[in-house]
């Protein structure tokens, strides 16, 4: 087995670790964050399925723009809670 | 006027009594909001089915409830891998599309004068899929400004009157020197990054799509940390709507054209260019651009619309 099949399996194992980790977060920054890594540990394998189009497309997409939605999400979600520290002093 | 004026000479009665009183801005203490949250959780605990509720979790509820999540988890897997086994091997040739794929491979650097025939495949052969696409992408953003625009109808307390009138000048990040600078540079470059993706989607891994959401993450960062109104000043509703519908109808008569000069086996007059030249590839390019710029507005469109509930400029009356 050369280097790469186990830079493979290794990162095939992180993505099933990501996955099962998001279910098991208590906070949703955590789940937004851990969600955002499985999309690069993603973009990563799709390279190496020589698929480069698509690894940008889930760097971009999922890490990137996606990410960003989810945070602003929780964001309105806590301004509408009014309890965090998000509201002015 | 001259009343007051008279009044204020005299030096008898209020002035300010005339106008109008000002605009009453809602308490946000932290201990009102404490106090408030208080109640409303009393209120909550007082509900009989949230205590039924409660007192099930208790019973074991939990438990099953992992039990089952479990299982079905599992039980999904297990279809999914049973399907798994019924495609062909990686790399083994599946004989219900080898034509196409031959062909594809064979033949499409010559039909569509793309050298990346990803590209060539997605805006030259199955350009139609990728035109669902941008039409799904921007009703996707129509409906999002359905449920989150906001304006002085739909805005149903005070305090979120409040909030979305002078939020983003109350958390203002202009005073920021650090993350100016560093959103600056980082912005510009993946900006510019987004354009070189866009632009090389025929000879390089890339294209419209992933160009555009490179495009639109650039403008998010330079939003983020200059703040919206600057965004504002050359990102108005107007351009955005004119950009999106511009795109697609370009994109719906470019392609439109092709594809009815191609089915009546009429020759169509675009010329394809040497493969591998920046102008190469026929359509592709000007497709690329064309779906790059919807989807750059609708991500940077959704960022806005999630920030504060509506697209360039101020909230309207």
């Amino acid at each position: 087995m050369d280097m790469i099949e186990i830079f493979k399996i290794t990162l095939l194992l992180l993505l099933i670790g990501c996955a099962i980790a998001v279910n098991l977060t208590r906070t949703l920054l955590q789940a937004v964050i851990i969600f955002i890594s499985y999309s690069s540990i993603m973009s990563l394998i799709w390279l190496l399925m020589e698929s480069p189009d698509l690894a940008i497309t889930e760097a971009a997409v999922g890490a990137g723009v996606s990410g960003v939605l989810f945070l602003m999400t929780l964001k309105r979600l806590r301004a509408e809670n009014t309890e965090d520290e998000d509201a002015p002093k | 006027m001259l009343n007051n004026w008279k009044k204020w000479l005299l030096g008898d009665g209020e002035v300010l009594d005339d106008l109008p009183a000002p605009r009453e801005i809602p308490d946000l203490s932290r201990e009102k909001i404490k106090e408030k949250n208080r109640q409303k959780a009393l209120e909550i605990e007082n509900k009989a089915w949230i205590k039924r509720l409660v007192r099930a979790e208790s019973r074991g509820f939990h438990i099953a409830y992992i039990v089952i999540a479990v299982l079905s988890c599992i039980g999904m897997i297990g279809v999914l891998l049973f399907l798994i086994g019924n495609l062909p091997n990686y790399g083994q040739e599946n004989p219900r599309t080898l034509e196409v794929v031959t062909r594809y491979v064979e033949k499409g650097l010559e039909e569509t004068g793309a050298v990346n025939i990803v590209s060539g495949m997605i805006l030259d052969y199955r350009a139609f899929d990728t035109l669902g696409e941008s039409h799904v992408l921007f009703t996707a953003f129509v409906c999002a400004m359905i449920l989150l625009r906001q304006d002085y109808r739909n805005m149903h307390s005070p305090v979120d009157d409040f909030r979305s009138l002078i939020g983003d000048e109350y958390f203002d990040l202009s005073k920021d020197t650090i993350l100016q600078e560093s959103g600056a540079l980082l912005g510009s470059w993946i900006f510019l990054f987004g354009i070189y993706v866009l632009l090389n989607g025929q000879n390089s891994p890339g294209g419209g799509f992933s160009g555009g959401a490179i495009m639109g993450t650039g403008l998010i960062i330079f939003a983020a940390s200059f703040g919206m109104a600057r965004v504002d000043k050359f990102f108005t509703r107007k351009l955005f709507f004119n950009l999106v519908f511009l795109s697609l109808a370009f994109y719906n008569f470019a392609k439109g054209y092709v594809f009815f000069m191609g089915a009546n086996g009429l020759e169509n007059h675009i010329p394809k260019g040497t493969p591998g030249a920046l102008l190469s590839g026929g359509l592709i390019l000007p497709l690329d651009i064309a779906v790059g710029i919807v989807v750059a507005c609708t991500m940077f469109g959704f960022y806005s619309l999630f920030r504060r509930g509506s697209i360039g400029g101020k909230i309207e009356p």
